[in-house]
């Protein structure tokens, strides 16, 4: 299964490999051109002469996850976040370090010989450390080096009704997605941007971006979800279930009217169930797309995703299938309207 | 028998104090219809759950030591169903903080995995960042509508951390209840090398239930067995980050002789000493509180027992990331079986006479 093959491959900030390896494996033979760019993006082109306007879909292809910085004299791992994770969710994780897929543990001290007052505060990042086993440095430097990375070791599967659960499915789900709309032949030439370095600053659709100069962009995403009873109601953002999510505005970018109407129409006339994201925090390529050259009508289109930037979120196979059918509808629309104006 | 094997299997298998039903039957399957059970005379379980697993020994009026290591896990218990997610509520010490983002197994009509969850992290307030999570604010999702989740599930259904158990470098397998599976596999092997071995003492290994809420399991076979000493194996604290040398041993640098007032003085002796006769490197540790060990209920039992501790060290305990050494593991049974090897009828007089 396409998604749980995406979700079990490490590809953390800048260690991208695996997954444009796989990527790449995946789509070469099918398309017209594929390459890659200084930052590691892995861009696709199909049918560059085709006439109508340049359209330009993105995903990322980078997932939250940990930075070996140091290695201590007993052979335990100092690391750091790479991408924005809640330090709290890491104690007592199991991950897998560098291309060598090293096990290793995230230890916390045992409950017995804290006192009281520790237990009410989070653990601090600079207490952490992943455990391989080592006995010491030495023995650690055979195996892991300053620089690797490490990301969570969690199985992909399907879960309860449904839903699907996985690491990373921020944003493995939008690489899911560029890959079924691949599927497809449309009148106008493509642009899929399967990018690099999103988790840690939105870097590399930001030059795929300027290289491209797309008429209008597309961005998908895996969007937190909020639908959980600790959460208030004006808190939860999407709702796993209830369609794909349309931004119309966060921190990073306030999307085209006229783009916004034409995703809500399209999926009125194609009955496909959508929301859209009402938290207005939180960014996507989206804000660096639609800033890049002279300006570019960007937007973005969602998966919700309940726990994510930790080692297992959820989502729901009907939203992820409704967002393909959105996209698909939405390409069409263009190929018989021309761009939202 | 591969005692890697047991212990990957013992580690992932689902036991909570007082629901140790499947990881028992791991051992029960071995001792009562499989390899184990020609190492040992008699098989038997008790009210509570306890298993017992009996070697004679050899000789006139063998003494009886019993050996006790403990079965059940700490874990979590349905407390409560919100808007089809679940709360609940610790059986035994953990730590809330390091609840987040676990996966686990509600065992209710059907065995469910589920995630505990909290609020994102994206919606909280920047100074709820800096407390921890509170049990109040976690839940359990099961990705199921309400309906099905109220057909499947019922208040008091247990919960345990969903993990593989994994194996890192030297030998070490980290995974959940490690405390006190480690202690099993130990007590496990030591009975499959008594076989080879020609012992005066009778050895009755217990297999033991709900420790972790009070030594429960080993208060009541104990009374049961009246053993003339006892020997509980359980786990130590592991070296880590934060902790001083004293309150924390090495992994892989054998096992852990206890000193105390819950260990008898004769028993301490002979434990060292069998090991240096054995060549078996060990630590020792003195504790001054006598709960938290088969070792308590072992002292107290009808009217008192002479009782030995000995423990393996574990780093991150009750964490889901419990980890051990497979060589401390294989020494502590060597050591045990040494000092079996040393009981007799003239060791337990001597017991009494302070």
């Amino acid at each position: 299964m396409l998604l749980k093959e995406l979700s079990e491959l490490n590809g953390v900030s800048s260690r991208e490999e695996a997954v444009r390896a796989y990527l790449r494996h995946r789509i070469q033979d099918k398309v017209e051109t594929v390459y890659t760019d200084h930052l590691g993006n892995l861009l696709v082109v199909q049918g560059s002469k085709k006439p109508g306007p340049k359209i330009m879909l993105s995903a990322h292809m980078d997932e939250v996850g940990l930075m070996v910085v140091g290695i201590e004299p007993s052979g335990l791992l100092k690391i750091k976040p790479l991408g924005q994770i809640d330090e709290r969710v890491l104690l007592a994780k199991q991950v897998l370090i560098g291309e060598q897929r090293i096990p290793g543990v995230i230890g916390a001290k045992p409950i017995h010989l804290q006192e009281k007052e520790e237990r009410q505060k989070p653990v601090k990042l600079s207490a952490l450390f992943v455990d391989i086993g080592a006995q010491d440095k030495k023995e650690a430097e055979e195996m892991v080096k300053i620089g690797d990375v490490a990301a969570f070791d969690v199985k992909a599967e399907k879960f309860g009704d449904r839903l699907f659960k996985g690491k990373a499915l921020d944003n493995r789900v939008g690489c899911a997605i560029l890959l079924n709309l691949l599927e497809k032949e449309y009148a106008f030439p493509l642009y899929y941007a399967f990018t690099a370095q999103e988790e840690v600053g939105l870097r590399g659709a930001t030059v795929a971006a300027f290289g491209i100069n797309p008429d209008l962009a597309l961005v998908f995403e895996g969007t937190s979800a909020g639908d959980v009873p600790t959460a208030k109601k004006h808190q939860q953002s999407t709702r796993l279930g209830q369609g794909p999510a349309i931004t119309f505005m966060d921190r990073s970018v306030i999307v085209n009217q006229a783009l916004v109407e034409r995703l809500v129409e399209t999926a009125k006339e194609a009955k496909i169930p959508f929301q859209f994201r009402k938290a207005t925090t939180g960014g996507t390529e989206a804000g660096v797309i639609n800033q890049a050259r002279t300006g570019i009508i960007a937007g973005t289109l969602s998966v919700p995703c309940r726990y994510i930037h930790s080692p297992v979120s959820l989502l729901n196979l009907d939203d992820f299938e409704n967002t393909i059918k959105l996209a698909d509808a939405f390409l069409k629309s263009i190929e018989r309207k021309g761009l939202p104006e | 028998m591969n005692l890697e094997t047991l212990l990957m299997e013992l580690s992932a298998a689902a036991g909570i104090s007082g629901r140790e039903e499947r990881a028992a039957q791991i051992i029960i399957d071995l001792f009562a219809q499989g390899e184990g059970a020609q190492w040992i005379s008699e098989f038997s379980q008790d009210r509570l759950g306890n298993i017992i697993l009996r070697k004679q020994g050899q000789g006139p009026q063998p003494p009886r030591l019993m050996l006790a290591a403990h079965i059940d896990e700490i874990g979590l218990i349905v407390t409560e169903m919100d808007q089809g997610f679940l709360r609940f509520s610790c059986v035994g010490g953990i730590d809330q903080r390091v609840l987040l983002g676990q996966e686990v197994i509600v065992h209710g009509r059907e065995d469910l995995p589920g995630i505990i969850g909290a609020k994102p992290p994206h919606l909280q307030e920047p100074e709820e960042k800096n407390k921890a999570v509170k049990l109040k604010d976690l839940i359990i999702d099961l990705g199921l509508p309400e309906e099905k989740v109220r057909s499947l599930v019922q208040i008091g259904d247990p919960i345990t951390i969903r993990r593989d158990c994994c194996a890192l470098k030297n030998s070490l397998y980290a995974g959940k209840a490690m405390d006190d599976r480690a202690g099993v596999v130990a007590l496990v092997d030591c009975l499959r090398r008594l076989k080879e071995r020609h012992h005066q003492a009778e050895v009755v290994a217990v297999v033991t239930v709900q420790e972790e809420l009070g030594v429960r399991g080993a208060r009541v076979s104990s009374y049961g067995l009246n053993p003339d000493l006892g020997l509980a194996l359980d786990v130590t604290h592991g070296d880590m980050p934060g902790l001083a040398d004293y309150e924390a041993f090495k992994l892989g640098q054998g096992p852990v002789i206890v000193t105390g007032p819950q260990v008898h003085p004769q028993i301490f002796k002979t434990l060292k000493a069998a090991a240096e006769a054995a060549n078996i490197k060990y630590q020792v540790e003195a504790e001054v509180t006598p709960r938290g060990t088969d070792a308590y209920a072992l002292q107290m039992a009808q009217a008192g027992v002479a009782t030995g501790l000995v423990c393996i060290p574990l780093r991150y305990m009750h964490t889901a990331v419990e980890t051990v050494s497979l060589k401390d593991i294989t020494e502590t049974s060597r050591l045990l079986t040494e000092f079996i090897m040393q009981i007799d009828r003239a060791f337990v007089e001597g017991l009494k006479c302070y």
